[in-house]
């Protein structure tokens, strides 16, 4: 990586900032204990939703994606995001855009009715395939101060940061190695469970449609991780996030049983790990509580 | 209006490329589709059925199914599928399509409601601002939801693409018509 390429364009979306800023501050701190920048995109918006927005019209989802991406192309940066609705928005309208020169062409005429054009001169990039790739396991382990040796992770990769694989391309859907490897840097384990492939149930305008059947969904996967041994659940999506940590509100509320399974951003666990406190990281002000074999 | 299965190339296709979605015409009913789903697991949804209905051209049948709108998008179908048939992407067309003619549900027009408001399917509030200072952040991310300029700009894109008229949008009332005087909330 060059030197210019070690400040990204950070892509908020909606949940990250409006719902759990924690995964925003924290990220935003490991990064820049390696040396990575974030700059805010001003006026960025929704990404917007690809299951949700790709569902209802995609000829209106792909011109505001288009848009976000032109913010990042003005600033000259690489995007960073914290979400697997924005990865996959965003990543999915750049290669649409990037690969059909007419698509382009008419999403451009929408565009420059407010002076914007998209150009293909930036790139989607995923947090925490930056913290893998970019940052690297053994600079990460170097940072490592409260080792999480006794901790079973159930590791949830949500959809959209592994699928479609074509588009990005982290190779096989079916084994995923990303999140076990920032996993066993902090000392934790990874045991496989049962439904640990499976979706959270949110997406695709699912968790709005008929929230009752989306949670029992995701009921389905925890106790599954539950069953596994599994301590709590990491994972790399700001939407899974909701679902997972919100929802066991809501399942308390539709099934009267609540489980209180931590939730936590994979940087969150990072962060604990690196010995930044609950508070900077927000795990203090969620739904799911944090025990102390996670906190020491 | 052609059939259906052209009403998706053509719609679809303008997105994806036509090639594409043609996929759906590989598909041969194995099912594996419908074994991998985890929406089946809990629902009606028979990915395999949808396609057959699709390719006979059963519209209205399709279009009136609630469990068209319950797949999550998850492409675990997409990526399994032996001949190729780009499932979710055939889906989200299928949905765009419903939704042309009418089928959405009102919680699914609010998003676009929330969209057109601020720029975000998910606002914030006072209560998240308050989230935002504990971890030592702006109270307000500088995004469309503070700077009514830029979220003009997507409001553009919902008019010029007729996004507003689908899901029925009041441009006085900023909410979706005749919500007010029901709702009886601003």
């Amino acid at each position: 990586m060059t030197e210019e390429s070690k400040t990204y364009a950070y892509f908020l979306g909606c949940i990250t900032p409006n719902r759990y800023p924690g995964i925003e501050a924290g990220t935003k701190k490991i990064l820049k204990e390696f040396g990575i920048e974030t700059k805010e995109m001003m006026g960025a918006s929704c990404c917007p939703a690809p299951g949700v927005f790709g569902s209802f019209d995609m000829h209106t989802w792909l011109p505001v994606a288009a848009r976000n991406l032109t913010i990042a192309e003005e600033m000259d940066l690489e995007i960073v995001v914290t979400c697997n609705g924005c990865y996959g928005s965003l990543q999915e309208a750049d290669h649409l855009l990037k690969e059909h020169p007419k698509l382009r062409e008419k999403t451009n005429e929408i565009l420059g009715k407010f002076g914007r054009e998209f150009k293909g001169t930036t790139e989607v990039h995923h947090s925490i395939v930056v913290l893998h790739d970019v940052i690297g396991l053994d600079r990460l382990k170097e940072q490592i101060k409260k080792p999480m040796n006794d901790v079973n992770v159930a590791v949830h990769y949500g959809c959209h940061f592994l699928k479609p694989r074509e588009v990005r391309g982290h190779g096989s859907s079916e084994t995923p190695y990303i999140l076990e490897d920032l996993m066993k840097v902090t000392g934790a384990k990874t045991p496989e469970y049962k439904d640990k492939l499976m979706c959270c149930g949110a997406g695709g305008g699912n968790r709005t449609a008929d929230s009752v059947q989306s949670l029992e969904w995701m009921r389905q996967k925890l106790v599954s991780a539950i069953e596994a041994g599994c301590d709590c659940m990491v994972h790399p999506c700001a939407f899974c996030h909701l679902q997972l940590d919100r929802g066991q509100a809501e399942m308390e509320k539709a099934f009267g049983v609540f489980f209180n399974f931590p939730i936590l951003f994979a940087t969150q666990f990072l962060g604990l790990a690196m010995g930044l406190s609950q508070k900077e990281l927000g795990l203090d002000n969620q739904t799911t509580t944090m025990p102390d074999k996670i906190l020491k | 209006m052609g059939t259906l299965y052209e009403d998706i190339v053509a719609h679809g296709g303008e997105v994806f490329g036509e090639e594409h979605m043609e996929t759906l015409r590989e598909c041969v009913q194995c099912g594996k589709c419908t074994g991998s789903c985890p929406s089946g697991r809990n629902t009606a949804l028979r990915t395999r059925k949808l396609f057959q209905m699709a390719l006979v051209d059963l519209r209205e049948e399709i279009f009136n199914a609630p469990e068209l709108w319950f797949c999550s998008t998850c492409y675990t179908c997409y990526e399994r599928c032996p001949k190729g048939v780009k499932t979710t992407d055939i889906i989200r067309t299928i949905r765009n399509l419903a939704a042309k003619e009418g089928h959405m549900s009102v919680p699914h027009r609010m998003i676009g409601v929330y969209v057109l408001k601020t720029g975000h399917a998910v606002p914030i509030g006072a209560d998240q601002m308050k989230l935002r200072e504990a971890v030592g952040l702006e109270s307000q991310p500088p995004t469309t939801q503070k700077y009514k300029e830029q979220l003009e700009q997507v409001q553009t894109i919902f008019r010029t693409t007729g996004y507003d008229a689908m899901i029925d949008f009041d441009w006085d009332a900023m909410n979706l018509k005749g919500m007010e005087k029901k709702g009886g909330k601003k």
